[in-house]
């Protein structure tokens, strides 16, 4: 790990002017940051410490029946919360589908936004990386990749974004609200991480010093509160981040579908929204025909970026088999194994596909 | 750079100047207060043999900065036993064969403290092991592990189930 300066500013003006400055990073509960340091792979001069800036922690229930979630929420207080895990159901799922239960005492809503990919090649400073070394080259192209992005990568990049969390967030038209030298300013989730192109080292919308304070959940989201699920295939049942992972969330209408929300992970440098399998839904009488199609147009557009092209198939069954889960209803009470297809329960629905 | 944190280490008060900012709360724990139960496996936050309890929730001190920390109420393994008297999930590990070569196990021991406090999981063992997933046995005690978190569980809740009639009782002027 590099030496740094270490700073613990009193107000959030503070913390932004500090953070302003070339070579500066926030420290949250970093989880994701300090594991970084100590490979080298990022290296900070300054550490602007936010965890004790005030009004940051707090879950707010809004008038609309929305939520606002300061950035230093921590994920288990989150997921834990009951109201928030009543009306945001899927939200909860996949904070404790994420992570290990230590860690997700520690690591905060801000955070999880920022966390860098979990390619092996960028972990590897021996190893070519447009992301971490700007016009290295990416070893992961003709490496190991099985587990890369097919959706939205770029020649120069293929990796994926690791978050759980914020792929119902983006589902649920989440807005992250964002502190600058400017002032504050909000912009939706979906519009918040980039897709790699030729400046992979660009990851999100912030700008420098820019700190997100808070993330919000609109009231309509809570709409889809008894049809939401999140279901994430691993490679091993609990602490693996996602190979593939799907947000459903519908909202019935009689015997028909009024409105879909659907999500994937794992599958893009960002998590990805499928507005397309979205439209197919809209006014269909649910059931596996018209699930399948919908994930047809969900990875419409994917293609391999290597030894991957499993995770397209893959992905189609994990959108069919969410909405699946999603049209059961959403359970009372979050399974043993969160979000896992191995979940008791999470077997059942009539037209599954059997071997997913 | 001069750095000092005041830390509350099973219920004394440290004070420790700091000459790096780069300094874990694991290794001030194992190297500045020689409080070496607190293990070191990966140190990135993937095993688990550093969990301690800060300001009551379990957390891995590999990816905490010291710096970042002062003013926390900081639980480590050897502050769990009073005196001779081993904490419930100690002896339950004990009692169920929640180990073998013992590197993880303090780790394990605080997480295990943790899942109680946090009561999520109730009895159930896939809850549990769930719930232990953060911490990693090489030996594969895992069996033992969760049998003794069930153990010591019920055991716990039975002290305060305990506790609680007592002081029901004190207030109602029977005891």
């Amino acid at each position: 790990m590099n030496i740094f300066d270490f700073v613990k500013p009193a107000t959030i003006t503070d913390a932004v002017a500090a953070a302003s400055e070339p070579g500066a990073a926030y420290l949250a509960a970093g989880t994701n940051l300090l594991d970084l340091m100590k490979g080298g792979i990022t290296r900070p001069t300054r550490l602007v410490d936010v965890n004790h800036l005030p009004g940051l922690d707090r879950i707010e229930h809004l008038p609309d029946g929305g939520v606002r979630i300061g950035s230093l929420v921590r994920n288990a207080d989150l997921a834990h919360d009951l109201d928030f895990a009543r009306r945001f159901p899927a939200v909860a799922e996949a904070l404790l589908s994420g992570a290990s239960p230590q860690l997700r005492n520690a690591a905060t809503a801000g955070g999880n936004l920022l966390q860098r990919t979990r390619c092996a090649y960028f972990y590897d400073v021996a190893s070519a990386c447009n992301k971490r070394h700007p016009g290295s080259g990416c070893d992961a192209r003709g490496g190991e990749n099985r587990l890369h992005a097919v959706l939205g990568w770029s020649e120069d990049c293929i990796a994926t974004h690791p978050s759980d969390f914020c792929v119902p967030l983006v589902a649920l038209d989440a807005v992250v609200e964002i502190e600058g030298r400017a002032g504050r300013r909000e912009l939706p989730l979906e519009s918040f991480h980039r897709l790699p192109g030729n400046t992979p080292e660009h990851e999100s919308a912030l700008e420098p010093g820019e700190l997100i304070v808070a993330l919000r959940l609109p009231g309509d989201a809570a709409g889809f509160s008894a049809h939401a699920r999140y279901l994430k295939v691993r490679e091993r049942t609990s602490y693996a981040f996602a190979v593939v992972s799907a947000a459903a969330a519908l909202k019935l209408d009689g015997g028909t579908i009024g409105e879909a929300r659907i999500a994937l992970g794992g599958v893009a440098l960002k998590p990805w929204r499928c507005r397309a399998a979205e439209e197919a839904l809209a006014g269909a009488v649910p059931g596996a025909g018209v699930f399948r199609a919908a994930a047809e147009a969900a990875l419409g557009d994917a293609r391999p970026s290597g030894d991957n092209a499993f995770k397209i198939e893959l992905a189609r069954r994990v959108v069919t088999r969410a909405l699946t889960l999603a049209a059961a209803g959403t359970p009372e009470r979050v399974a043993a194994l969160p979000a896992s297809p191995f979940a008791s329960g999470t077997a059942s629905g009539s037209g599954v596909h059997p071997h997913v | 750079m001069s750095l000092s944190v005041s830390l509350t280490v099973n219920g004394t008060v440290r004070d420790v100047v700091l000459d790096d900012p780069r300094v874990t709360l694991l290794d001030l724990l194992r190297e500045r207060l020689d409080l070496t139960g607190t293990k070191k496996g990966c140190d990135r936050g993937q095993c688990g043999a550093c969990t301690v309890l800060v300001d009551g929730r379990r957390i891995n001190s590999c990816l905490a900065l010291a710096v970042s920390h002062d003013g926390a109420d900081v639980l480590t393994i050897e502050g769990l036993a009073q005196g001779d008297e081993l904490h419930p999930v100690q002896a339950a590990f004990i009692a169920h064969d929640g180990f073998q070569c013992g590197f993880c196990t303090p780790g394990q021991i605080m997480s295990a403290v943790g899942l109680i406090q946090e009561g999520q999981t109730g009895d159930d063992p896939e809850r549990v092991r769930e719930g232990m997933s953060g911490n990693l046995c090489r030996c594969g005690a895992y069996a033992g592990i969760t049998e003794g978190v069930i153990a010591a569980q019920r055991i716990l809740a039975g002290q305060n189930l305990a506790e609680q009639n007592l002081a029901e009782l004190e207030r109602k002027q029977v005891v």
